[in-house]
């Protein structure tokens, strides 16, 4: 272990803690309120502090997401920065061209924020409610279910299987979404279901 | 050294501050009561992959809204410091002649924050530039005029004028970080630690182990690259072939301050700080530069023989 | 990974080869330049370009793309011939004593069974010899030349030096340089990493890329070791949480397997299931396989699996053929017979191989869903965007509904690292517009299918009716609910046999691990391997103390590894016969006369003495394996094959285009080029300024890297004409693209087989929705094929063309 990452006093307690400051750690001494006109202020100040993973590779670097406003407290939160986490064992701060910019990915401008329907034959989405959305999902997947299930093969085994709608899951969601998501797929007797794993 | 907590979201003021300049431009002596210890940013040409984690960490951190711009064969990008981009990393696919192998030399380059900055000496508006007891290089909006005198004045060819706003960018080492005990953003990001941060007699002592790793692994020349010509620099690289530090994309094998500023610097000294205000400042770079950042080559000429002693320039075009 | 991130800083020698870390995953590859820095480590890259990862290595050699086996049995060939050996542990921990059936051979790049017309083989005689009493023959001193090791050295034989040079374009010196320096490991006391990613398998013979280096590390006997093993760095963020949870056609979560219409009841699907040991003492952990079965059915249907009904088994919908992978899902598509298609989080439009294909597929859908947080180009695939997609939105008939979903920042729950760490995270902004957890619209979904079968009845609806749902919000499960169902939890209060006042599990508690698991009904559990994770202490994956004791790496209270909080798999085998450290400084668990003990949670039970207990011990016969039976469907020892596009015929077998037994599909085999036509050697990949299709949303990124591009040498650029920054267009058999030139010294041609090389990289990131400059991609071009076991597709290897050209036309 080299100078860079050894000297870290690690915080042994769990949850969002806040570390204290390094101030003096350059041999400043003494803290001093000054103000300078070129310095600008520091624009954490006052910003809720969350624990979180990026999202990119599995690398799994810790990050720590800055916020407007605590949801913990039932207010909205924007985010205002994300930076890598120094108690994090295998990133220990520091992020690549990717996670640095995370910011600008949670606020991309081509995020989605309602849901869309592009009909057939159409060259644009047009804006629904989520009920209108669902309730047509469900609908179209009933449907083929019904049509297409096969409940026995031509042996006669009992086969209980939907082959003609398929189900590609993601590669960045949460064990927990995967879990849900795997209940809802194999109960309808899909097969037809594949992740990301290879691409 | 490295910075082993994360930032503060408590309220925390700032641990140095104006008392603490070192120089002004344009503006005579300062008297600060105490010396801070000096900071340095070591950059690590061996260990960095050229990955742009200090670019995308510098746009971020300091709201920079760069151009998405386009491919023109290269891996750089944007393809030159902007006012908006105050670091960039610079490719160079060199053969070795001694080995015949290919080295990809990638070197980020940016303010070195020189100890006899030459962006301030140049800098006619007074307080645009400062420069702390710590090292710390620092560009001040609000008293910037445009000029571009101070890009003539480096040596490393850094600082950009806006088209927007007219006014001087670059690198400001994170001074807002550094001023609540963090490093700066581009040596927080870096994924090998290539960038690291910390007291100047600290980083070269790591430069010291890093080079004789280096040695071991046959690159003989691996030095501190720490230019003497500018005073030493607060920003560092350790170069694995620090005999011929241009391979880098043109670092300066012997940085010097202009003779443009050396000249501008007699000047002062002899019309005497306290007489010159913002317009005779501003006037006198007029009388020199065309307009912001045009020196011609005459003018350069000019100046050298305005200078005292023998003049190099030392950046390279 | 075998290993973890934070454990390469205890590696002696880093082979990066079929991956690019420096690129593709910076921050791990942090752990490289620590070794470097700290230890005197060293890192090897082989790669057909001269990559990031290669600019900070002390030794790089160039490789054809597609060539990887060769040069890896010319390896193991290097370690035989020179005695550079783990002798102890090849012996003691590997089958190389193992005698095979008489009837195995091999000849001309093939093994015995072959049958051509089905590309597939009848494996029956690889396998072992078995005794009377049940167990694998050995010969301990491997005298006999049937045993694995003397057919290993047999079938390396051909890989000399020479043929390595003649197939892989490596020039013999550099060859020899890295067999030297990788062979040095065999010593006890070093230590090799193989970090790949991929480069290895993204090829129609990828599995076999990766088990030859797995055989390397086996035979110097880094596997199991601090600072060894195969370390897969896995491309997302939970890919392996994904794979870990079964989201494949033929999985059920914790690696057990959906059943095929073949296992015509519970009883005949169990009994190929768990495996007997091959030899004497060994634990053979998948006989354990009815208790995570019955636990998962439990969590599945609750009450309605019971043992009557087989806890369920007809619920699961049965294989017809080997697996419903993304290339046959896409292959269904373009013939007509799929209807539907969600993508959750997901872009295949950009992600698989032959673009033109996958339109064709898509425009024939009755309906697509596409859940993600960002415009997908999969969404929009109906969309005219000039020659980048040029479709006619008219003519589609397909009817896209468009979900937006939040992202990590709005969102709670675990993500499963390439180490296996499963790490906790929380939400801290609010998501935009009405953007909505996928666990929402997944409950959404479900209920809504639930209520409308009750309501109008319909195929088979028990399944769905009887899914166990037991959330507070019926709407919107709790990331805290589910994790705790994936942990796994007691049913009914088990009492000990043998001390009825006894309780051994109680009701409605969390299971502390899958030692519990029990298959009669008892307990449920979601996914065996995650046991653990969430039990009564509270959330194991939310642990956040990163001491580590000794500097080992291993961090064993931050976060939960799986299994069992183990950090570094077959770790009984960094200790000796004995039990004893193979190197002391490098000690992980040690034997102590009654018990295993150390750094690490043993991978092994506890109290099973050394000598007697094999270290592999999911394996039937408690050792790892160099010849690996009927287990993968090209052989039991990797082969030399050459991509199904090539710029070479197969030098050792001229007869063989591609892997024999990988599946193509009818109309595909006509789409592959050959090299008269397409005489350049194309690959894949991706840039450290961008991830996959998600970046070029995000400003900072697009700004780094803003424009598609491919790379060729100056070389080919001399030959061609092309300049540096212009335009070029590049086609394959299935498509054209056009990209600028990136003209460059990293990428030289090589001499394979006495003929000039040329390579054509083209990375992957560019598309027609966000930020940067709109592009195409490489999959306009790549060949519809997978390799033969897992069907990852050929992305690392096709054949192009290229010519200068102008812009392309824009929407």
């Amino acid at each position: 272990m080299n100078m860079e990452l050894s000297r870290r006093a690690f915080l042994r307690s769990a949850g969002a803690g806040v570390a204290g400051t390094a101030i003096g750690a350059f041999g400043f001494g003494g803290i001093e309120a000054a103000h300078a006109s070129s310095i600008r202020a520091f624009k954490l100040t006052t910003m809720v502090e969350t624990r979180n993973t990026c999202p990119y590779c599995s690398v799994a670097c810790g990050i720590i997401t800055y916020s407007k406003g605590d949801l913990r407290k039932g207010e909205k939160a924007e985010l205002v920065h994300i930076e890598g986490d120094v108690d994090h064992p295998t990133n220990r701060g520091t992020l690549c061209p990717k996670g640095a910019a995370l910011l600008d990915f949670a606020k991309a401008e081509t995020r989605l924020k309602y849901p869309m329907i592009r009909k057939p034959g159409s060259d644009k989405f047009e804006r629904v409610s989520w009920d209108q959305a669902l309730d047509r999902i469900a609908r179209l997947m009933k449907d083929d279910r019904d049509q297409n299930f096969v409940a026995k093969n031509n042996d006669g085994v009992t086969v209980n299987r939907w082959t003609t709608t398929g189900f590609l899951a993601a590669s960045a969601t949460t064990n927990e979404t995967a879990f849900v998501t795997y209940k809802v797929v194999r109960s309808a007797g899909m097969l037809v279901f594949d992740n990301q794993a290879r691409v | 050294m490295a910075i082993t907590t994360n930032p503060p979201v408590a309220p925390t003021p700032a641990s140095y501050g104006d008392k603490d300049l070192l120089r002004r431009s344009a503006s005579g002596p300062q008297h600060p009561d105490r010396q801070l210890t000096p900071v340095a940013k070591l950059i690590d040409v061996s260990k960095c992959i050229g990955c742009k984690a200090c670019q995308s960490a510098c746009l971020e951190w300091n709201n920079l809204r760069e151009e998405v711009g386009v491919n023109t064969g290269v891996y750089e990008n944007p393809h030159d410091l902007t006012p908006a981009s105050w670091t960039l990393m610079r490719f160079t696919e060199w053969v070795n002649p001694e080995t015949d192998n290919l080295e990809w030399l990638i070197r980020k380059d940016g303010c070195m924050h020189c100890a006899d900055p030459g962006c301030l000496k140049a800098c006619p508006a007074p307080g645009a530039i400062v420069q702390y007891t710590n090292g710390i290089v620092d560009f001040d909006r609000n008293h910037c005029i445009g000029c571009g005198y101070c890009v003539k004045g480096c040596p490393f060819n850094i600082p950009r004028i806006s088209k927007v706003d007219h006014k001087a960018y670059k690198c400001s080492l994170c001074s807002d970080r550094v001023a609540v005990g963090q490093g700066p953003a581009c040596a927080k990001a870096c994924p090998t630690q290539a960038i690291v941060f910390g007291t100047k007699e600290e980083m070269k002592q790591h430069a010291d182990k890093r080079i004789a790793d280096l040695k071991s692994r046959g690159f003989k020349n691996a030095g501190l690259y720490d230019p003497p010509g500018v005073g030493g620099t607060h920003v560092m690289y350790v170069l694995h072939h620090n005999d011929k530090p241009s391979l880098y994309a043109g670092l300066p094998d012997n940085p010097r301050i202009s003779p443009l500023v050396e000249a501008w610097k007699g000047m002062t000294k002899y019309a005497g700080l306290a007489l010159i205000g913002l317009t005779a400042a501003a006037g006198f770079v007029h009388h020199l530069v065309a307009g912001p950042n045009k020196v011609t080559e005459h003018d350069e000429e000019e100046a050298a023989r305005f200078a005292e002693g023998k003049a190099t320039d030392g950046r390279v075009a | 990974m075998t290993n973890s991130w934070t454990d390469i800083q205890n590696t002696d020698l880093v082979v990066i080869m079929g991956g690019n870390a420096a690129e593709a995953h910076p921050c791990g590859f942090k752990w490289v330049t620590e070794a470097k820095a700290n230890r005197g480590a060293k890192l090897i890259v082989v790669d057909p370009r001269f990559t990031r990862s290669a600019s900070v290595a002390d030794f790089y050699a160039p490789i054809r793309q597609g060539t990887d086996i060769a040069f890896l049995l010319g390896v193991i060939k290097y370690c035989i011939d020179n005695d550079k050996v783990q002798w102890d542990y090849v012996k003691a921990f590997t089958n190389a004593s193992y005698l095979v059936k008489d009837g195995f051979s091999y000849s001309d790049g093939l093994f015995v069974g072959y049958d051509e017309s089905k590309r597939d083989y009848n494996r029956s005689e690889w396998d072992y010899q078995i005794g009377p009493d049940g167990y694998a023959l050995v010969d301990e001193t491997l005298q006999n030349p049937r045993c694995v090791w003397n057919l290993l050295k047999q079938h390396v034989a051909q890989y000399t030096p020479e043929m390595v040079e003649r197939i892989c374009g490596t020039p013999k010196d550099k060859f020899l340089k890295v067999a030297q320096m990788i062979s040095e490991t065999s010593s006890p006391q070093k230590a090799m990493t193989s970090m790949y990613a991929l480069g290895w398998t993204q090829h129609s013979k990828g599995s076999q890329n990766i088990r030859s280096m797995a055989m390397l590390q086996l035979i110097l006997g880094n596997i199991g070791i601090r600072g060894g093993g195969m370390n897969a760095l896995r491309g997302h963020s939970n890919i392996q949480g994904l794979t870990d949870v079964g989201l494949m056609s033929n999985l059920i979560p914790g690696y057990l397997t959906i059943p095929t219409e073949r296992e015509v009841d519970f009883q005949t699907y169990m009994g190929s299931r768990g495996f007997k040991p091959l030899r004497p003492n060994q634990m053979s952990y998948w006989q354990n396989y009815g208790k995570f079965f019955v636990s998962f059915q439990k969590a599945m249907w609750g009450s309605a699996a019971t043992k009557d009904n087989n806890w369920a088994f007809e619920y699961l919908p049965k294989l017809d053929v080997p697996a419903y992978d993304m290339l046959r899902a896409f292959e269904l598509m373009h013939e007509g017979k799929m209807n539907g298609y969600v993508c959750q989080g997901f872009n295949p439009l950009q992600s698989m191989p032959n673009k033109a294909k996958l339109i064709r597929g898509l425009s024939k859908l009755k309906y697509l869903i596409t859940m993600d947080p960002l415009e997908t180009e999969t969404s929009r695939f109906w969309e005219k965007h000039g020659e980048i997609n040029d479709v006619d939105p008219k003519s589609i008939q397909t009817e896209v509904i468009q979900l937006p979903t939040t992202c990590f920042a709005e969102d709670e729950g675990a993500l499963v690292n390439s180490g296996r760490w499963l790490q906790w995270h929380w939400p801290g902004a609010t998501p935009p517009g009405e953007a909505k957890h996928d666990t929402w619209i997944m409950a959404q979904i479900h209920l809504r299918l639930k209520a409308l079968y009750a309501k109008e009845g319909g195929a088979f609806p028990d399944p769905i009716a009887n899914l166990h749902w037991p959330y507070k919000d019926q709407g919107e499960p709790h990331p805290v609910e589910i994790a705790k169902e994936l942990n796994g939890y007691v049913l009914e209060t088990v009492y000990d046999p043998a001390d009825p006042t006894k309780v051994v599990l109680e009701k409605g508690k969390q299971v502390a691990g899958f030692g519990v698991l029990r298959d009669d009904g008892t307990t449920a559990c979601g996914c065996w391997i995650y046991s653990g994770c969430y039990t009564e202490a509270g959330n194991m994956m939310a642990r956040r103390d990163n001491t580590d004791r000794d500097n080992t790496g291993a961090h064993p209270n931050w976060a939960f590894s799986w299994p069992a909080n183990r950090r570094i798999l077959y770790n009984r085998a960094s200790a000796d016969l004995d039990g004893k450290a193979w190197d002391p400084s490098r000690k992980l668990i040690e034997w102590d006369g009654t018990r295993w003990s150390g750094y690490d949670v043993p991978d092994i039970a506890p109290t099973a003495k050394p000598r007697e207990v094999g270290p592999f011990i999911m394996n039937p016969e408690g050792v790892s394996r160099l010849f690996t039976r009927g287990m993968m469907r090209e052989g039991p020892f990797p082969v030399h094959y050459e991509p199904f596009e090539a710029p070479i015929a197969n030098v050792i077998a001229p007869k063989i285009r591609g892997n024999p037994v990988a599946r193509v599909f009818k109309n595909d085999m006509t789409q592959f080029g050959d090299a008269t036509e397409f005489p350049y050697a194309a690959t894949s990949y991706r840039l450290t300024e961008h991830f996959h299709f998600w970046t070029k949303h995000v400003w900072v990124n697009a700004v780094l890297q803003p424009e598609f591009f491919v790379e060729i040498s100056e070389e080919l650029a001399r030959e061609k004409s092309i300049q540096p920054g212009g335009w070029v267009r590049v086609w394959s058999k299935r498509g054209s693209i056009k990209a600028k030139a990136v003209v460059t010294k990293r990428i030289r041609p090589l001499i394979c087989d006495g003929k000039p090389v040329h390579v054509v990289g083209i990375p992957l990131h560019w598309g027609f929705t966000g930020a940067a400059k709109e592009g195409f991609g490489p999959n306009a071009l790549t060949p519809f094929v997978g390799d033969a076991n897992i069907e990852t597709p050929e992305f690392k290897a096709f054949l192009v063309n290229i010519e200068p050209t102008t812009p392309p036309a824009v929407a």
